[in-house]
């Protein structure tokens, strides 16, 4: 520990000591070690789940973690604390510490030999750990479907509201234009199409929403502040009346049977790309340009950065993965009315970057994970819901303003090194 | 040819007259210095020059070129370069960030280099870090190079702002008032910074200052500024005996 964590929790409770007590026995478990333990745990759900649910006295296993009875089956309750912790909690804890140094060991051999092929590791066993998770209860793949489309989106709506300072109201027309973009040349274009058209219709999604956010951006991006947020407000809605009012694909009716292609694999894989173009882009100098625009435009103007091209670029590019998000989206739900891109849609995604954390992408999908599953699990609240998240937002702006991992750099090279090494500093 | 000249350059703000029929001649490698009182108009001058505003009347030659209507980032790339009178750093970047920051103009990887991290981008950015820890070696201040310059004390601001403006590789550097607020011993340092660095890159300096010990010690001629007209023109010494530059700063002398 270093003297500043133990600093911290000389200010914290007991229960925060007991608790770094405990992570502290975790510092040397590498993220490979983590996956392992948990693909393990996924495993061991899928081979035995089903009956150790029903020796609890649950008809099938808790979905999420066991949250959705808080409400519905209350005296269910200790029954999915015992599933979790046997099911989930324990395996992977024990797991990720007797494979620490088998773990630490390949992480280290993996890098040596290419960058490339540790992350594809890391990857492949994040997406079969995902994959058994959701192969156990059906409920949940569309879970984690949405939950990765949601990390696309925050992560393109942080690029304009954290990286570039602006405040943006219009994804919720951005993610439409890109659905009913996606959904016009998957449904409406070609008679019998082919799924591999399906990266063809979300790149058409991105471009049709890139088109409507240069709309946006012409005329406000003269001003400054307020006037993008109203502007932008503004536009959310007239894109809805707009296709309400577009007999073609089916006015405020909505337009449905997009064919099935949005399966796990091809939501992870675009997710996963969005994540790596977005990180390239703000970590590089055109990127970081959007925060000395947001920290102070006449400086970035005097240093040779040409601010109005910097903005206009990030705009276009934000608006582009909303569009893609908003194609997924189409194709996971096979069915999208202008009604469902309004108000409560933008309270959606700006409650995710400004949960997660602003100029972050590890804020952005935590943000996204964090109140996509939380939405999920608060379903039995069923109206209350939005009363509860809406509250820990307040909390959230009170007590860390910023959001809960603002202002970091992601790292990918870092996240995947040993944890060895550091423990022998020490 | 002179690097920078600016001919009968008038600037009114609606109805104020803020600069008027102001001529500047600068040669390469030259220091020039602008004083005057507050509210003379020599921020105004700068911000003319560098394209925040655009002159009423006159003409602005760079290199022979007319860089009237170009955009301060346009004119920023051609080779000029400005310190702000009060700090404008970036408060969320730190140090080496704000360094390579002012590489933007050198950067020619666009677009698909920042999308998709390809071998030229990595290059570049690699450069760009040689170049910022090059010079806050120069400035001293590589020891601060993670830090978030809101921590930092108002002398090392300085020197990061001082940095950031050289890593344009300008010809001409504006400097506003570069040692405003600054304890004798960090004034002292920051003159063999200015004398280093002119030393080391050798451009052209043009500095706006309060302090008459700064501009005697480096400036080789010294315009004063009165009410945006230019009240007299010399070197150190002619200035610092002319009666007129006298008048303005402590006012006339009345005998009964």
């Amino acid at each position: 520990m270093t003297a500043q964590t133990i600093q911290k929790s000389k200010n914290g409770g007991r229960l925060r000591l007991w608790w770094q007590s405990v992570w502290s026995r975790f510092d040397d478990v590498p993220l490979l070690g983590w996956l392992i333990g948990a693909l393990v745990a996924v495993g061991l759900e899928y081979a035995v789940g089903r009956p150790f649910a029903q020796l609890l006295g649950m008809r099938k296993s808790p979905a999420l973690f066991g949250f959705l009875f808080i409400l519905k089956e209350p005296w269910l309750i200790p029954s999915a604390i015992v599933y979790v912790a046997v099911m989930t909690i324990l395996p992977i804890a024990a797991l990720a510490k007797a494979t620490a140094s088998f773990a630490n060991k390949t992480a280290t051999a993996l890098l040596r030999a290419s960058t490339l092929l540790s992350v594809a590791v890391h990857l492949i066993l994040l997406y079969a750990i995902l994959y058994i998770w959701c192969d156990i209860l059906p409920y949940r793949l569309i879970v984690v479907k949405l939950t990765l489309i949601a990390i696309v989106i925050t992560l393109s709506l942080n690029v304009v509201n954290g990286y570039m300072g602006e405040f943006s109201c219009s994804h919720p027309g951005f993610i439409s234009l890109g659905a009913y973009g996606a959904s016009v040349v998957t449904i409406l274009v070609f008679d019998d199409p082919s799924p591999w058209l399906f990266p063809l219709a979300l790149i058409v999604g991105g471009i049709v929403a890139a088109l409507g956010a240069l709309l946006v951006a012409i005329p406000s991006f003269r001003t400054r502040g307020d006037y993008l947020a109203i502007i932008s407000l503004a536009f959310t809605f007239i894109i809805k009346s707009f296709i309400e009012n577009l007999e073609f694909v089916g006015g405020p009716r909505g337009l449905g049977g997009q064919p099935n292609w949005a399966s796990l694999p091809v939501v992870f894989i675009v997710t996963i790309i969005a994540i790596w173009i977005i990180n390239n882009f703000v970590r590089s100098i055109l990127g970081k340009a959007l925060n000395a625009v947001r920290d102070n435009e006449a400086a970035a103007d005097a240093m040779t950065v040409n601010t109005q091209r910097t903005k206009m670029t990030a705009f276009l590019f934000s608006a582009f993965w909303a569009g893609v998000a908003g194609g997924l989206l189409a194709h996971v739900l096979a069915f999208i009315n202008p009604a469902s891109f309004g108000l409560q849609k933008l309270a959606e995604v700006l409650a995710m970057v400004y949960f997660g954390g602003l100029n972050s992408v590890v804020g952005s999908i935590v943000g996204a994970v964090s109140l996509n599953l939380l939405g999920e699990m608060l379903r039995p609240l069923e109206i209350w819901k939005w009363i509860v998240i809406p509250l820990m937002l307040i909390l959230m702006m009170i007590y860390r303003p910023t959001g809960l991992v603002a202002f970091k750099e992601f790292d990918i090279v870092a996240l995947l090194q040993p944890k060895q090494t550091t423990k022998g500093e020490q | 040819m002179p690097l920078l000249e600016v001919k009968h350059m008038t600037h009114f703000f609606g109805g104020l007259r803020a600069v008027h029929d102001f001529n500047l001649s600068i040669e390469k490698g030259e220091i020039r210095g602008l004083i005057g009182p507050n509210g003379a108009g020599k921020t105004t001058i700068f911000n003319l020059i560098t394209g925040v505003y655009q002159p009423t009347e006159g003409e602005i030659l760079f290199n022979g070129q007319s860089i009237i209507g170009l955009q301060t980032h346009e004119i920023a790339s051609l080779g000029l370069s400005r310190t702000f009178q009060n700090l404008r750093l970036w408060r969320h970047m730190s140090v080496v960030e704000h360094i390579k920051m002012a590489r933007y103009s050198k950067i020619t990887y666009g677009l698909v280099g920042a999308f998709f991290d390809t071998p030229q981008r990595r290059r570049e950015e690699k450069e760009a870090e040689e170049m910022a820890y090059h010079l806050m070696d120069e400035l001293a201040i590589t020891h601060l190079a993670g830090q978030i310059v809101t921590n930092l004390p108002y002398g090392a601001q300085r020197r990061v702002e001082m940095a950031r403006a050289l890593a344009t590789e300008p010809d001409l550097l504006f400097l506003d008032e570069p040692t405003a607020g600054m304890n004798p011993e960090e004034l002292a340092q920051m003159m063999d910074i200015f004398r280093q660095v002119h030393k080391e890159f050798g451009m052209a300096i043009f500095l706006i200052e309060h302090r008459l010990r700064v501009v005697m010690e480096l400036c080789d001629r010294i315009q004063t500024l009165v009410f945006g007209e230019v009240i007299a023109e010399g070197t150190p010494e002619e200035i610092q005996n002319n009666p007129k530059v006298v008048e303005a700063y402590l006012g006339k002398e009345d005998i009964h």
